[in-house]
């Protein structure tokens, strides 16, 4: 489906500083089991943020009020293990834009761009200034500049750009998708496919 | 310039090159299973397009399917649903259906390659990150998410920048009570688990090259559990054997062209890498898990690390402990257990069963352990019969179950409760996986056999 676009961002974040963050700690199994997409973010980092009996546990971040945002930044290798693009709907659907960490895994990162967040990859030395912005204020800010690829602490003025290769971010900034570019081109891929052997 | 395996299977499904972008990649084989196929099918219905190829892509159910009584209807009505979602889509677009209780059903990385639909050359997604498990045979093979899988069914393409390449090279005999279960784990503790993102694996050296293709298979498998997209070996006579006469494989003239074709699928003299790493099979043993992610593991004579001496930040290597209920410098020889699980698309395959059955022939499952055994197939399950396995772990006080996912991922009623132990064979030891507040030891068949009829962890070179 194609998307929301996506521009430039300024939100407060939400610090979340574990490494190896992977995808059944986002969304465990048990809540894949929908034929829509719908409701995930209710149980983003569900075993992390509930008790087994349903009662919030106090100390994980998302229950702490002082921080919110539509950001969301992680630790280093996050998002790794399944593939299950619920992890990156479940991202969104809790009100998350953009996830920022000093190193993504693969998939996660690919799924996030297909369903319009913006995963953003920093220095590591760039992430503990992020943290540490953050845990001094939690109503710092932080932008995200999809047009000139930047990252800045509102508070500290601290910038650091981003990569994101040049067909994906005109796909942000336009909330078009890749089914729309591969519909445009189904007479080469028919071509391509029937000159196959197998 | 010299070529690698790798190099050949890309730039030959390489549709159309974008400027500063990925590439449009053609997909040959498409796997998809109840859970992340929904949604894809839901895009095309809101869109109001078609399946491209129908005959490109083949369905089973296997996640979230229920290891016994599998002639009962589903009980869990979510489950239900999306196996009934399945079934409904592959009929409406013409897709191949292998539902539950269907003679040819199963794990979809263990049904694949079994019924020949996996081919040495071929590309192939699936919205399962395990799908790495097709490399053994030369292919190109990854997980995909659910808006990818939409791609494939409506152009039979996605869009994917050409990976960085790596090849791991393995050489020298295997020692006593070593699988290949045990070569993967030792390469990811050493790589941590994105010490290969962003690089599609070539496997190289004698040890995979004596490998069945059963013992490739859970290489390649695990290559995820390193960060790869993917991994590969080059096919060979042992690859062709395999495939020769599965149902789906080419046949007569078409076979021999294919296998004239298969059979140049090589790294060519002076292919470069990005990367290279280079392992001796003296310094593996068999090898457990004792953290939070596959990365976390050593030789099951080890003790477990010091927070000093591992990569990565200290807090969440403790976090990582503390969730396991171990010490820095524990023995895990000894260390309780309650359940074991032998299955999954990593250990499921008829060897699995056969190096279990090595193990437990003889001896008792121990009274207070908890054992799963899940074939990754019917076809498995029926050579286990045929073979007598069942009947040797008929009488150790196994059963065997029906088989699916299973607890490797306890989407279904397999779920390891709350604070126990699983010596697992599965490929995820993740806080939860197993079901919630599970802890789970990564090992070998033979480590979950010789854990089975202890009740602890012990090495299985004791027992062997």
């Amino acid at each position: 489906m194609a998307y929301d676009k996506f521009n430039i961002l300024t939100s407060t974040a939400v610090p979340l500083p574990l490494e190896n963050v992977d995808t059944d700690q986002i969304i465990p199994a048990r809540f894949l089991k929908a034929t829509e997409r719908k409701g995930f973010g209710d149980n983003l980092f569900r075993d992390w943020r509930y008790n087994s009996d349903n009662t919030p546990k106090e100390n994980f971040v998302l229950n702490n009020p002082i921080y919110s945002g539509k950001i969301l930044v992680g630790g280093k290798n996050f998002g790794s293990g399944s593939s299950r693009e619920h992890a990156a709907w479940a991202v969104y659907d809790y009100g998350f834009r953009c996830v920022v960490s000093s190193f993504f895994a693969d998939i996660f990162k690919n799924n996030c761009l297909n369903i319009g967040v913006l995963p953003v990859q920093v220095s590591a030395e760039f992430s503990e200034q992020i943290f540490d912005a953050i845990y001094k204020d939690a109503n710092t800010e932080i932008e995200v500049n999809l047009p000139e690829q930047t990252i800045t602490i509102k508070s500290t003025g601290a910038q650091e750009s981003f990569d994101i290769n040049s067909y994906k971010k005109d796909n942000m900034l336009n909330g078009f998708d890749d089914i729309d570019y591969l519909q445009n081109i189904k007479g080469d891929i028919e071509t391509f496919a029937n000159g196959l052997m197998l | 310039m010299s070529k690698s395996l790798f190099d050949k299977v890309w730039d030959s499904h390489v549709v159309r090159k974008i400027e500063g972008g990925p590439d449009v990649f053609f997909i040959d084989r498409h796997f998809i299973h109840e859970v992340t196929s929904p949604v894809a099918f839901l895009g095309l219905k809101n869109r109001g397009l078609s399946v491209l190829y129908p005959e490109r892509t083949f369905a089973t159910a296997d996640h979230n399917t229920p290891t016994i009584n599998q002639h009962l209807p589903v009980e869990d009505p979510l489950s239900a649903n999306q196996l009934k979602a399945l079934e409904d889509n592959s009929n409406e677009y013409g897709i191949s259906h292998w539902g539950l209780g269907h003679k040819k059903n199963g794990i979809v990385h263990v049904v694949g390659p079994e019924n020949g639909i996996t081919f040495p050359g071929a590309t192939i997604v699936c919205g399962d990150s395990h799908t790495s498990t097709h490399g053994a045979f030369g292919a190109i093979a990854f997980g995909i998410g659910t808006s990818e899988v939409e791609m494939v069914l409506s152009t039979q393409c996605i869009m994917q920048p050409k990976p960085k390449k790596m090849r791991i090279n393995v050489n020298g005999p295997l020692g006593k009570g070593v699988t290949p279960k045990d070569v993967a784990l030792y390469i990811i503790s050493k790589l941590t688990t994105s010490g290969a993102t962003g690089y599609f694996v070539e496997y190289a050296g004698d040890v995979f090259e004596n490998m069945t293709m059963e013992g490739r298979m859970t290489v390649c498998n695990l290559s995820i559990e390193m960060g790869a997209r993917g991994g590969m070996i080059a096919p060979d006579e042992t690859t062709f054997e395999y495939l020769k006469d599965k149902p789906l494989s080419p046949k007569g003239e078409a076979w021999d062209k294919a296998v004239a074709h298969w059979k140049t699928l090589k790294t060519e003299e002076g292919a470069t890498f990005d990367k290279e790493l280079t392992f001796l099979t003296s310094d593996i043993e068999p090898m457990i898990t004792y953290g939070t992610n596959p990365g976390m593991g050593i030789g099951i004579s080890n003790n477990i690390p010091n927070a000093d001496a591992v990569e990565g930040g200290v807090a969440t290597y403790k976090k990582s402990l503390d969730y396991m209920g171990y010490e820095e410098n524990d023995s895990m020889l000894g260390k309780k257990i309650d359940y074991v699980f032998l299955g999954s698309c990593t250990n499921g395959r008829i060897e699995d069963f056969r190096a279990f059955a090595s193990i437990v022939k003889g001896k008792q499952k121990a009274d207070h352990v908890t054992a799963w055994l899940v074939p990754g197939s019917h076809e498995v399950e029926g050579k286990i019969k045929e073979e007598g396995i069942l009947d040797i772990i008929t009488e150790a006080g196994f059963v065997l179950r029906q088989p699916g996912c299973s607890a490797c991922l306890a989407m279904n009623d397999d779920k390891v409760p709350s604070g126990k132990y699983a010596v697992s064979t599965s490929n995820r030891n993740f806080e939860g996986r197993q079901g919630p507040g599970s802890r789970t030891l990564l090992a070998s068949p033979l480590v979950a056999a010789a854990a089975a009829v202890t009740g602890v962890v012990t090495d299985p070179r004791d027992l062997l």
